[in-house]
């Protein structure tokens, strides 16, 4: 996707998020919560991808970076709701969005610092630590409710604030990747010797895409926070950030409107697999396997582009 | 404080010490067991078997289900009905791995590496969720039956439990046996040579396909024994009982350096200690979990490649 092509996104991504909510109202509350969970999946995809896709960097700690947004955010709404009169909640929800974003971007600076010195299977398995740690802490800190966590979030995230963050997002990603300076992650990416040969600063760029891609995954448990109103940290465990990954390896790595597609793919089929309940899940996983075997390319992916199949993390 | 010439204030810290020390030579026994699972996988095909923790339930599961038959043939609880138990479940759980790897993991011989570690999470989503539904398993907790009778033997004045003995020497016979099939026998060598470089071991005759057979099947074989000696500490089996030892386990694999024996055995054990020591303190029973994987973290960053691990300088 060009830079053109994301700010026509953007455009299309806000107008569809302004239609959406107007017509959300008539809507049946499951099919907004549905569509919500759309935009929350969104998000989460698409900054995963410029991790995992776009830079290359194997990390299973995406749900980390979601539960410090999502709790920074709750708690503060929850600790100002009552100071603020009620015409200034949407103004609240943008201080929550926003805070919970940095937070989650300062750990995100934290996971990028050692993928400085590890690559593959080693950076995967600290970041899914750093993920588990923070869950542990979460688990332990009194303070944002422990085991059972944060309850009663005022429900302020809407269909049109869910799908104006999606559309930033993507822009955002995009936009980044496709700039003259975004060419470097790609090129961290392909081969990480060559790159700093040419003298692409892999640390600078590794550590950019952890921050901003940490940054609306902070963002995305923000909104999810607000959307279903209890968090739990069982929530944002290791399997949350593989679902994640999962999104992007079928949507195909790098590419964003497959990412999309596959995020919502990937929400809506679990809805409609409800009544098959018992299988579900076992079907879930097979559609994983079978899809690696079949088109590890990625569902999404007709073209032959840049890269040819799925780019080796390591 | 109380008075240090009180005997019981001079006894106790000590006492404790060896008492907590022994616990986490056990617990960390069974993470060696696993962890060398991961790592002999890792070695031949350099990927992480995501559904080795799922071949470990698999194991606990043939044990129990195992046991009432046995028990009908050899006295049970005892030695050589637990060791029957043992060795069929292993000889399951090693075909159940081969037939993982032959299914799943063949047909992605020479993908990328992020395309089979998917498929390896899908696998063990799939084992996991099969395994809960109720026409198999079961998500309930099962209690596990008694394998050996449970003693407390006093050793130099600290008590310690059979179990945990047989834990550990179960544990040190089969790491023995491991080094010896690694080391002295031809198959070992032919596991080796892929893991050095397969393509040039395929040129020298080996036949590869058949060797990463026979890794999956030894490293489930060991995953199974691994599993029937955690459940037998455990509470109960169920079938997401491998996730938690199979993540430590998988930890002990990269602490020791993945794909290096002698490092997943001392990982495992570490891995074990810290997690018993760090348990008994109170204030930080609640964090273990953390602790395990900040220590990790810290090693590998100032030990990229673990441990054990040769750290490889990559070449243009």
């Amino acid at each position: 996707m060009s830079v053109r092509g994301a700010k026509r996104w953007l455009l299309v991504g806000v107008i569809l998020a302004f239609v959406l909510s107007w017509f959300s109202g008539r809507i049946n509350p499951y099919d907004r919560g549905v569509w919500i969970d759309c935009g929350i999946n969104i998000i989460l995809a698409v900054s995963l991808n410029l991790i995992l896709g776009h830079t290359g960097q194997f990390s299973l700690g995406h749900a980390g970076f979601m539960s410090v947004g999502g709790y920074t955010a709750a708690k503060l709404t929850l600790v100002c709701a009552v100071l603020v009169p009620a015409s200034l909640q949407p103004l609240l929800f943008a201080a929550a969005l926003l805070a919970g974003g940095l937070l989650a971007a300062l750990a995100g600076l934290l996971v990028g610092i050692p993928s400085l010195r590890l690559r593959g299977d080693y950076l995967a398995i600290v970041t899914l630590g750093f993920a588990e740690i923070i869950r542990v802490i979460m688990q332990n800190t009194e303070a944002v409710g422990g085991a059972s966590g944060l309850s009663g979030i005022p429900k302020l995230a809407t269909v049109g604030w869910t799908f104006a963050l999606a559309a930033i997002t993507i822009y955002t990603v995009a936009g980044l990747v496709n700039s003259t300076y975004g060419r470097g992650f790609l090129a961290v990416s392909d081969d990480e010797v060559a790159a700093s040969a040419m003298g692409v600063n892999p640390v600078r760029y590794k550590v950019t895409a952890f921050v901003v891609g940490a940054f609306f995954a902070g963002v995305a448990g923000a909104l999810y926070a607000h959307h279903k109103q209890t968090i739990v940290p069982t929530g944002f465990d290791w399997l949350k950030s593989i679902d994640i990954v999962v999104m992007v390896i079928l949507g195909g790595m790098g590419r964003t409107p497959g990412v999309i597609l596959a995020a919502i793919l990937l929400t809506w089929l679990p809805e409609q697999l409800r009544v098959f309940a018992d299988y579900r899940m076992i079907l879930y996983a097979l559609l994983i396997i079978l899809l690696m075997i079949l088109r590890p390319q990625g569902l999404f992916t007709f073209r032959n582009a840049r890269r040819k199949g799925v780019k080796a993390a390591s | 404080m109380s008075d240090p010439t009180n005997p019981s204030f001079r006894q106790r810290p000590l006492d404790s010490f060896f008492q907590q020390l022994v616990n986490g030579l056990a617990l960390g026994s069974v993470y060696a067991l696993i962890a060398l699972g991961y790592t002999m996988v890792y070695g031949v095909l350099r990927f992480i078997n995501f559904a080795h923790a799922d071949v470990l339930m698999l194991g606990a599961f043939s044990a129990y289900f195992l046991s009432p038959a046995v028990g009908l043939v050899l006295p049970l609880p005892g030695i050589a009905g637990s060791l029957v138990v043992m060795l069929i479940s292993a000889a399951i759980c090693a075909g159940v791995g081969i037939l993982i790897e032959i299914f799943a993991y063949r047909p992605l011989r020479g993908r990328p590496k992020l395309t089979v570690l998917i498929t390896a999470i899908g696998v063990s989503l799939l084992i996991e969720y099969a395994c809960q539904h109720r026409a198999v398993f079961g998500a309930a907790t099962r209690p596990f039956p008694t394998l050996f009778r449970e003693r407390n033997l006093d050793l130099f004045g600290v008590t310690i439990s059979s179990n945990d003995l047989v834990v550990v020497l179960v544990t040190a016979l089969l790491l023995t046996g491991m080094w010896f099939i690694v080391h002295r026998t031809r198959v070992g060598i032919a596991m080796r040579a892929v893991s050095f470089n397969p393509q040039a071991a395929a040129l020298m005759g080996i036949n590869i396909n058949r060797v990463i057979s026979f890794t999956f099947g030894l490293g489930s074989a060991l995953a199974a024994v691994a599993g029937i000696l955690y459940a037998m500490k455990a509470p109960g089996i169920e079938p997401l009982m491998g996730i938690h030892p199979g993540l430590r386990a998988f930890v002990a694999a990269v602490l020791g350096g993945i794909g290096n024996l002698p490092g997943a055995s001392l990982g495992g054990l570490l891995l074990g200690l810290l997690e018993t020591f760090a348990g008994g303190i109170p204030g930080l029973s609640n964090y273990r979990d953390a602790i395990a994987f900040s220590i990790l973290i810290l090693i590998l960053l100032f030990k990229p490649a673990g441990l054990l691990g040769k750290s490889s300088v990559e070449k243009v």
